[in-house]
């Protein structure tokens, strides 16, 4: 071991000066506190494709509510003989249907059915799933067992096949001349009821990964019960990953309502919705694509924004993009 | 190995059993007269309502009827339909065709999405990457069967290069839109997946430690990244299989296609309820076997999963 | 004399976005000659990792080199093309990583991914490579080669597979190897044994080596050079022996006085329990004579305060067919005592049954046969509010500071909620008590708001033991409290558990896997292997004439233990 005298290993101190001293493990008291939540949120507020969705999806939300503030025409006011398939005219920037209704006005009236039955049906999924997952992950056992074969079953089912069959069903509470209400119901409940099993796992997983962490021992030992455990500590940290699959599930409910209505199963052709008019248009895609276009470009627009809402949250919400 | 094949084909059993029970249910155990439901609007005589409680054995309690259903469903004998075809024929008839469009699209769907959703994770945030990504989104927000009439309408009736329609011939070229159609939401979601899952497992260690052994880029990129990447893309695909019957049902309708989705749809649209019920469960049984295909595939790539569990 | 085979010189790397680039190493410099081995010391977030990642172009994300220069065999490596550093990587400069859980790629065969290195390289192919690999791997350490290189890394132990990667990193017999932390995350007997190993085969085939770890003692004892790194810096180099008998930079004084497998050795650590635990015992002795007169709380005073006889504890494991069951005994027939205001520690390996024995004691998990009694009352037979006024009693401090604080809960809700779950005092008084707490722990109070991913692993423990402390317990059970940290902050947490227990008169019960750790908390020792206690004395008689050979062989394992050192 001469290894003293080898140039470029001489014995070497850097001066004091040049990396001052720090105190062991010193709390940095500079950045503002940021929960996970507020964390998120800020990493939200820097992505442009969260901002236009978001911003999208409000006025999504003000058009559903407020219809009536963005279009003076009555979209059930429909003049077959003067302007079927009419041209897009000054108040009429999309024209008319094969009805002769104006589309825009359609577009428009037609967005609260299907705003609804996403948003609803995506509550219901979250509600039941998410039940159903968080007690199925964190009792275990035979609850578990049977929780999950039970999923299972309903996985096994495609979803708008079971919705398919499972209007065929709720044809009749329908009655003949439905409201709104009635109308969308039926159609609510035939995608929750199979679109939930897909929350169901990933509240599951997520149940079963959180469970076992330390500060939940750290609670039990405290005194906290099984109970209180699983409301106050497992649930709250489950739940980012529901919110996401929540969020892209909403666009996808607003694409099977579409189809089911296309296929005549969906909402009565009496409700104005997206699907509905798109169903209707495609006898007269080769004369006037612009009747088809619209409603399913709306249709389009709003999923799209669902789905990089999403994905904005997902990224905002990854641990691994999260600090330390 | 054995064991995993095993426990994977009796947890089967239950699922089966279950799905057939709940669908068998919803159409039967419906409020009102089942019969008169099963015809939805249409007048019907009383002969024929009394025909079909023999047939549909409505007579005896509900679970025997589901177990009589059901050892029909196994050996594929479903009845008669309203054109008093047995339901069983008709879908062997139909299905061959759909089996072909369903190969079709997931092949699509498969290469196609692996092959684009691998170079876009290994260019992330370069200009084909976005591209690709806004594609994917695009496939994924319109609805199918838009996606199909605007295809049908392009390719179909204004540039010519495909008849609009399928019709009896069911050839490789005419199914080639209709399967591209199908598979097209699957693609997409198989390429977004493929792409996540490359970009992160780029990042994992052993990747790195597989550089670090002098491995060139390509040799990184196969070997370690991309059997590694497949496996939840490979989870996927199984699952698909139930939304590609779904989308058959759509595509089918479109593009005329006499495949069992097109049987389907007639049999909604004339409000044919024990044909829905027959093929629906068919149509279940399909997918049950073909995820099962798909498991024993990812046991296959992963070998943890043939000791583990 | 030889030329220098790896020269840094001045080394700058950069991550982050080019505008505002975060400076990971400012400035480190560094030679190695052929067949020598060097030490990089640092603790996390030093650039010691970096540095080494920098030289076979590794680094993740986008991190670059932003100045200096890197020059092996005297050539300048920085900025060549990547054909050239793809020929370097592997049969050149070889790494060792160092996690061996996530180093290996799951789906691949340990034999193939041997192979890959030598066909890669070019060292051999087809049979010859398969036979090659095999002997690599018998060369690292494995018995039973063949048959080995034919298993998935899942059927490996984590020191079986650091031998495989230790195999890779020399199969094409490189000129340097980086090892970079190559055995942190393993057992001590094992970290012990492949250390040996690899420095015996290196010195054999003449290799280099590159060796990073946090470990002063380890990097003295196996390195001739050391190089010191403090925030992206080289603070001091120089001969190992020599740095660690006269260390002249602060930062490396604080190393050498703090880290802990070097300060059990030293008497003086003894000296300073001693005084701890007499101060302890004395407030204890108050504690328990309230105990003996209240009404309010569980227990009589006893002097001895936890009593653990025959505990075991048998966990059913699937077996190779579904219907079948293993029964494995995790814990077999432990017994021990714990002295109010001392601390009794259990030292074992990972798979010992002493993490099994901590969460019986905090009645987590009811033992299968066996009691343990709190202050001469039965912990299984407590119910409702008995099993509340010993929880209030009894406090856990666990292992990993980043699970065991729930991240959405701020740090003021963190340590108020045992305070809330047993309903004590006013929301001021509550405020009033948490400050207090925070303040015996040495963190601001400043950091009520904070969330617990804003803190540091070392201040989120404190937290942790902020919390625990809020009840006013009697026992502290530490669960390897202290093993996921930094050296340094290692050393403060002992601290201010010494200084908390001679406070409040607290007894701990301290389950560790590192016997350096002991010297400076425990009185009593316990050593588990396999489920059983092998040997159980005071901490003097284990460290000065330890009867066992396994206990013997941990206190081989400390690091450093074979250097004498100043004062």
């Amino acid at each position: 071991m001469t290894s003293e005298h080898r140039p470029g290993q001489e014995r070497f101190v850097a001066p004091l000066e040049e990396t001052p001293l720090k105190a062991v493990d010193s709390v940095d008291t500079s950045s503002p506190p940021t929960s996970m939540w507020s964390d998120a949120w800020r990493s939200l507020r820097r992505n442009p494709l969260f901002l236009v969705s978001a911003a999208l999806i409000l006025f999504l939300i003000l058009v559903v509510a407020f219809p009536s503030l963005f279009t003076d025409e009555n979209p059930r006011r429909c003049l077959l003989s003067e302007n079927s398939l009419g041209a897009p005219r000054a108040g009429h920037p999309f024209g008319f249907d094969q009805q002769g209704c104006d589309v825009f006005a359609r577009v428009v009236y037609g967005a609260r059915a299907s705003v609804t039955v996403g948003i609803l049906t995506t509550l219901f999924v979250v509600v039941i799933g998410g039940i159903l997952g968080a007690l199925a992950g964190f009792y275990g056992g035979l609850l578990d067992a049977i929780l999950s074969r039970v999923t299972d079953v309903f996985f096994a089912i495609p979803l708008v096949l079971a919705a398919i069959v499972g209007l065929q069903m709720l044809k009749n509470i329908r009655g003949d001349s439905p409201g709104f209400v009635l109308s969308v119901l039926p159609v609510i409940l035939a995608l929750a009821a199979f679109g939930w099993p897909q929350v169901m796992r990933i509240m599951r997983g997520a149940v079963l990964t959180v469970k076992n962490m330390e500060y939940i021992d750290a609670a039990t030992s405290i005194g906290a019960t099984r109970r209180r455990n699983l409301v106050r500590h497992v649930v709250p940290n489950a739940l980012a990953p529901v919110i996401v699959v929540a969020t892209v599930s909403l666009g996808i409910f607003i694409v099977a309502e579409s189809t089911l209505s296309y296929l005549g199963l969906g909402l009565p052709s009496r409700v104005m919705s997206w699907g509905n008019d798109i169903a209707q248009a495609q006898n007269v895609v080769g004369t006037a694509p612009r009747v088809l276009f619209y409603p399913a470009s709306a249709l389009a627009l709003t999923v799209l924004s669902f789905i990089l809402l999403g994905d904005a949250v997902r990224d905002a919400l990854d641990p691994k993009a999260r600090k330390r | 190995m054995w064991w995993y094949i095993g426990r994977r084909v009796l947890q089967m059993v239950p699922v089966i059993l279950g799905a057939t029970l709940l669908i068998y249910g919803m159409v039967f155990l419906q409020p009102g007269d089942p019969v008169r439901a099963l015809f939805g609007d249409k007048p019907v005589s009383p002969s024929v309502v009394e025909q079909i409680r023999a047939d549909y054995n409505l007579d005896k309690p509900f679970i025997v009827q589901w177990l009589l259903f059901l050892k029909g469903a196994l050996t594929l004998d479903f009845g008669v339909n309203f054109s008093q075809e047995q339901i069983s024929q008709v879908i062997t008839d139909a299905m061959p065709v759909t089996f072909r469009l369903a190969l079709m699209a997931f092949a699509f769907e498969a290469v196609l999405g692996i092959i684009f959703g691998t170079i876009s994770g290994l260019r992330k945030g370069k200009f084909f990457d976005s591209a690709m990504l806004v594609v994917s989104l695009l496939l994924i927000a319109v609805p199918i069967f838009v996606l199909g009439f605007v295809a049908q309408f392009v390719f179909g009736i204004k540039l010519g290069w495909v008849p609009p329609t399928v019709g009896g011939d069911v050839s490789f070229q005419r199914l080639l839109l209709p399967a591209m159609v199908l598979g097209s939401v699957s693609f997409a979601y198989v390429l977004r997946l493929t792409r996540t899952s490359v970009a992160e497992n780029l990042s994992a260690d052993h990747v790195r430690t597989a550089t670090a052994k002098g491995l060139k880029r390509g040799q990184v990129v196969t070997r370690h990244v991309l059997r590694n990447s497949l496996i939840p893309v490979v989870t996927f695909l199984g699952a698909d299989f139930g939304a590609l019957m779904a989308g058959a049902l759509v595509t089918e309708g479109i593009f005329n296609v006499p495949g069992i989705g097109n049987e389907l749809y007639q049999s909604i649209r004339g409000g044919d309820g024990a044909s829905v019920v027959a093929i629906v469960t068919f149509m279940v049984l399909v997918y049950a076997v073909a995820s099962l295909l798909v498991d024993l595939l990812y046991a296959a790539l992963d070998p943890r999963i043939r000791y583990d569990k | 004399m030889s030329e220098p085979l790896l020269e840094i010189v001045d080394l700058q790397v950069a991550f982050g976005p080019k505008k505002k680039p975060v400076t990971a190493v400012r400035g480190a410099s560094l030679t190695i000659y052929p067949g020598q081995t060097v030490a990089i010391v640092g603790e996390s977030g030093s650039g010691k990792s970096t540095t080494a990642h920098a030289v076979i172009d590794l680094l993740p994300g986008n991190g670059r080199v932003v100045g200096g220069a890197i020059r092996f065999e005297g050539r300048d490596i920085t900025h060549v093309k990547k054909d050239e550093i793809i020929a370097l990587r592997g049969s050149s400069i070889g790494l060792v990583p160092q996690d061996p859980l996530s180093n290996l790629n799951p789906l691949w065969k340990i034999g193939f991914q041997i192979r890959e290195a030598l066909v890669a390289n070019g060292v051999a192919s087809g049979a010859e490579a398969k036979a090659r690999a095999a002997e690599l791997l018998t060369e690292a350490g494995l018995p039973d080669a063949e048959r080995r290189a034919n298993q998935y890394p899942h059927e490996f132990s984590g020191g079986m597979r650091q031998r495989a990667l230790i195999a890779m990193g020399l199969a094409a017999r490189p000129k340097l190897l980086i090892a970079d932390e190559p055995t942190s995350a393993l057992d001590v007997t094992v970290q012990k044994q492949i250390l040996d190993h690899l420095d015996g085969l290196t010195d054999e085939l003449g290799v280099a080596v590159m060796l990073i770890t946090h470990d002063l003692g380890l990097a003295a004892e196996r390195a001739d050079h050391l190089v010191v790194m403090y925030q992206g810096r080289v603070v001091e180099s120089g001969p190992a022996l020599d740095i660690l008998q006269r260390p002249e930079h602060p930062y490396t004084q604080r190393l050498v006085s703090k880290a802990p497998s070097l300060a059990s050795q030293r008497l003086s650590s003894e000296r300073a329990r001693a005084e701890v635990r007499e101060q302890a015992v004395q407030t204890a002795g108050e504690i328990a004579a309230e105990v003996a007169q209240s009404s309010q709380e569980l227990g009589e005073g006893r002097a001895t305060v936890i009593e653990a006889s025959n505990l075991t504890r048998v966990f059913a494991l699937r077996g190779s067919v579904p219907w079948q069951s293993i029964d494995f005994k995790a814990v077999d027939d432990v017994s021990f005592s714990l002295r109010r205001g001392t601390t009794t520690a259990i030292v074992g390996e990972s798979g010992s049954g002493k993490s099994t024995v901590a969460r019986m004691v905090l009645g987590l998990l009811p033992p299968t046969s066996g009691t343990v009694t709190f202050d001469g009352v039965d912990v299984s037979t407590l119910k409702g509010k008995d099993l509340l006024r010993l929880r209030r009693q009894m406090q856990p401090i666990f292992q990993n500071p980043y699970g065991s604080l729930d991240p959405m809960y701020s740090i003021y809700r963190t340590i108020e909620e045992p305070l809330r779950t047993h309903k004590v005092g006013t929301s001021k008084e509550r405020e009033a008590k948490i400050r207090d707490l925070l303040d015996k722990v040495a963190l601001p109070s400043s950091v009520m708001r904070r969330f617990p991913n804003e803190l540091s692993g070392g201040q989120r423990q404190r937290v942790a033991i902020a919390r625990a402390l809020a009840l006013d317990p009697e026992v502290v059970i530490c669960d390897e409290a202290v093993s996921a940290l930094d050296v340094l902050v290692q050393a403060q947490i002992l601290e201010l558990l010494n200084d908390l227990q001679a406070e409040l008169g607290l007894s701990y019960l301290f389950i560790t896997h590192d016997l350096a750790v002991v010297r400076q908390i425990a009185d009593d020792v316990l050593v588990m292997q396999d489920g059983k206690v092998i040997e159980q004395s005071s901490v003097s008689e284990v460290f000065d004439d330890p009867r066992e050979s396994y206990t013997r062989k941990l206190l081989d394992a400390i690091p450093g233990g074979s250097i004498t050192l100043g004062a």
